[in-house]
């Protein structure tokens, strides 16, 4: 079955040479500053309902008539970017979409080159399974399944074999510290813990990007900086990720904020450079200065940052040594 | 995704939920076990008038008085006599007639130290009627033809008559009290023991020389019926037709159309028998193969059910991947082991339930009755189950995601 992708990949490239040659909007205008986009974007637009009772869950600018002319969004090989907004601006549409889970009302959608829309069911869940992981608000792990099962879940789906299955699972787990859990079933794991399962199950596949949907919206701060500094790391090494969140205390670990109001992007601002770490580890004590979260910052200032700083605890030397996750 | 896998995630789903999984197939064991109990049930019966058949006698025919039919055009009939008998013993006329043993029947209430026993059939016959009959004598001995010529009032009893006058002691020798006089027994019968004579009992009967009982109770005049044994079971045609032949030329009649008795094979008579408990049979199959069904439907609603509570679950799997055949996979395999499981204990349960005997018939299992349920079973679980399954793996992932 895997046969199948590289032929659709090379069919889309060359429809996504003729898009760039035709439109010269924003997304073409980003194409110049690197790398191959992982999501390419065009003229989205996700109604509900038909004709005048339509509702744009994403619209875009609206043109004269008041019709919606839909998103176009562009995100690079590498990049942290985190999809802000109020419930009901359309992110998490946007984040459903750009999951396959979900398919726009209209306009095009690329994902490392593979043109989604024209996809059957069967190529779909081919591509949920090897270009995306996706990272829940609600975790999301399969019930009375071990850890490391539920680690193995999408390599099964891959066709990967038994062995090689255990041994990158328990790569993915070790590098989310949480080896020693492997066979904890969900009910047996603190919220945090299992939010790390989820990151866990979401890289083992090596996908092109993590999409992450309010990963800390469940958990407390302590887990949240937990799960938060592990897809930094994640991002250090080259993953791409996309976060979705209302928090800004998230969106500070973000190389790129975009900001989506009523169904259009608002604003779009980038922190940090596209090459190179996210914003958290560039200048990590800095970063923890800044923190939003009051807990951490009285804690900064009684006892030696280094112990609190997550990074400072898990070497990104880890990160290299995991060759079989990173695939 | 091997089918090993797929095996290992039905059967982490189905012991998930252990009762309702037990229960599911509970009810494909009691449908499966049914179908194969009930008609081996049937079987049984039938197979008791087979035996019955050969207990009887194959080759024995019975000659009776009387028309056989409406289109009969016989005017009178005459009885049948000892003379008749006689003639049919003749083996230049009738070279298949091996034996002929003329018979009167009669009841009689028998006496023995006080105990007084009724018994519903005194036969006065010839010593060829053992034989012809397929009476074999237990202890003791048969009477004699010099018994029959000299009406030596000496009888053989049936095993039932033996034991409810004598209990457990011998009655060889001993002399009862038959309707006033007295026999000595000679001889007592094997049972024959068949349960499909539900109103006579074969094995309660006294059987005596022909004049004796003619001199004491019927009467020297016509015989009750006359019983010929034919020399193997495949001559019995040409016997009958001998048969016919003679007793037309002993009573004068020209026309075979007018023949004023009847011969009838004891085959021919259970044949009748055999066809309605075979209609038994198939009722039973019928009301057990329902049964069945109805836990194939009980497959398809507990499928429906683990559906609709694993909607997330199988959300969950499509985000991470899982392609729509794998789900129905899934679901399949694990209605389909339901039914595998259940069907095999119901084999299982139905195999030693045959053991035991169902008001009054003992089980005959038919193989393919075994096979059959079996594979009916299982193709109940594919089929009740490929319902909710498809349904699970057509879920779109946002709907089952957002599914509570």
């Amino acid at each position: 079955m895997s046969h199948s992708l590289p032929a659709l990949r090379r069919r889309a490239a060359a429809e996504v040479a003729q898009a760039k040659s035709q439109s010269q909007s924003q997304a073409g205008a980003e194409q110049a500053r690197g790398p191959v986009p992982v999501i390419t974007v065009q003229r989205l637009v996700k109604s509900y309902g038909m004709g005048e009772a339509a509702v744009h869950a994403l619209a875009g600018p609206l043109d004269e008539q008041g019709r919606p002319q839909g998103v176009n969004l562009s995100i690079h090989q590498g990049d942290f970017v985190a999809i802000m907004g109020s419930s009901g601006s359309g992110k998490s549409t946007l984040m459903n979409i750009l999951g396959c889970l979900d398919s726009p009302t209209s306009g095009r959608y690329l994902l490392d080159g593979i043109d989604v829309g024209g996809l059957d069911e069967h190529q779909l869940s081919l591509v949920r399974n090897r270009k995306i992981g996706f990272i829940f608000q609600s975790f999301n792990l399969v019930p009375r399944t071990t850890a490391v099962a539920q680690v193995e879940l999408p390599l099964a789906y891959a066709g990967v074999k038994s062995a090689e299955r255990r041994r990158r699972a328990m790569a993915a787990l070790s590098l989310v510290g949480l080896a020693d859990r492997a066979d904890h079933r969900p009910n047996e794991l603190s919220g945090g813990q299992q939010q790390r399962v989820a990151v866990a199950r979401a890289l083992v596949t090596a996908p092109a990007m993590l999409l992450a949907d309010e990963p800390t919206g469940n958990l407390d701060t302590r887990s949240t900086d937990d799960v938060l500094a592990i897809v930094d790391r994640l991002n250090a090494a080259g993953r791409t990720v996309v976060l979705i969140t209302h928090e800004d205390e998230v969106a500070r670990h973000a190389k790129r904020v975009v900001r989506l109001v009523d169904g259009q992007v608002k604003s779009d601002v980038r922190q940090a450079p596209l090459a190179g770490p996210p914003p958290a580890l560039l200048d990590p004590l800095d970063f923890a200065e800044h923190s939003l979260h009051a807990e951490n910052q009285n804690h900064r200032h009684t006892q030696n940052p280094h112990t609190q700083n997550p990074q400072a605890q898990n070497p990104q030397h880890a990160l290299n040594a995991k060759t079989g996750v990173q695939g | 995704m091997n089918p090993l896998q797929t095996l290992r995630f039905a059967v982490g789903g189905l012991a998930a939920n252990k009762v309702r999984s037990g229960l599911t197939m509970l009810g494909i064991l009691i449908g499966v076990a049914a179908v194969i109990l009930l008609l081996a049930v049937g079987n049984g019966s039938e197979q008791a008038v087979v035996n019955s058949i050969d207990a009887l006698g194959t080759n024995s025919l019975t000659v009776t008085s009387g028309t056989s039919s409406a289109t009969s055009t016989a005017t009178t009939i005459q009885p049948l006599t000892v003379a008749d008998a006689k003639a049919l013993a003749n083996t230049t006329n009738a070279p298949d007639i091996t034996g002929v043993a003329p018979e009167v029947t009669t009841s009689q209430t028998a006496i023995y130290n006080g105990v007084s026993h009724s018994v519903s059939s005194v036969i006065g016959t010839y010593p060829a009627y053992f034989q012809a009959a397929n009476s074999k004598v237990k202890t003791g001995d048969y009477f004699s033809d010099d018994d029959v010529l000299n009406s030596r009032k000496v009888c053989v009893i049936g095993s039932t008559t033996a034991s409810d006058l004598f209990g457990t002691a011998s009655p060889i020798g001993k002399v009862i009290t038959l309707g006033g006089t007295p026999f000595t027994v000679v001889g007592e019968l094997a049972t024959k023991g068949t349960s499909t004579s539900s109103f006579n009992d074969p094995d309660d009967t006294i059987i005596a020389p022909l004049p004796t009982v003619q001199n004491a109770f019927t009467g020297f005049g016509s015989l009750s019926q006359i019983l010929v044994e034919a020399k193997s079971a495949s001559d019995t045609t040409q016997a009958t037709n001998e048969i016919t032949t003679i007793l037309m030329g002993t009573h004068g009649i020209g026309s075979a159309s007018a023949v004023d008795f009847q011969v009838s094979s004891q085959t021919s008579l259970l044949a009748t028998r055999s066809s309605s408990t075979q209609t038994l049979t198939v009722l039973l199959g019928a009301v057990a193969a329902i049964s069945l069904l109805v836990g194939g439907i009980g497959i398809t609603n507990i499928m429906l059910v683990t559906v609709t509570e694993r909607t997330r679950e199988i959300g969950i799997r499509k985000a991470i991947g899982a392609p729509k055949g794998v789900i129905m996979g899934q679901f399949l395999a694990e209605s389909t082991l339901l039914s595998l499981i259940g069907g095999g204990l119901g084999v299982v349960a139905a195999l030693i339930g045959s053991h035991f005997s169902i008001v009054g018939i003992k089980p005959v299992i038919i193989p393919a009755s075994v096979y059959g349920s079996f594979g009916i079973a299982v193709a109940i679980g594919l089929f009740f189950g490929s319902y909710p399954a498809n349904r699970a793996a057509s879920l779109r992932p946002i709907d089952a995601l957002r599914h509570e």
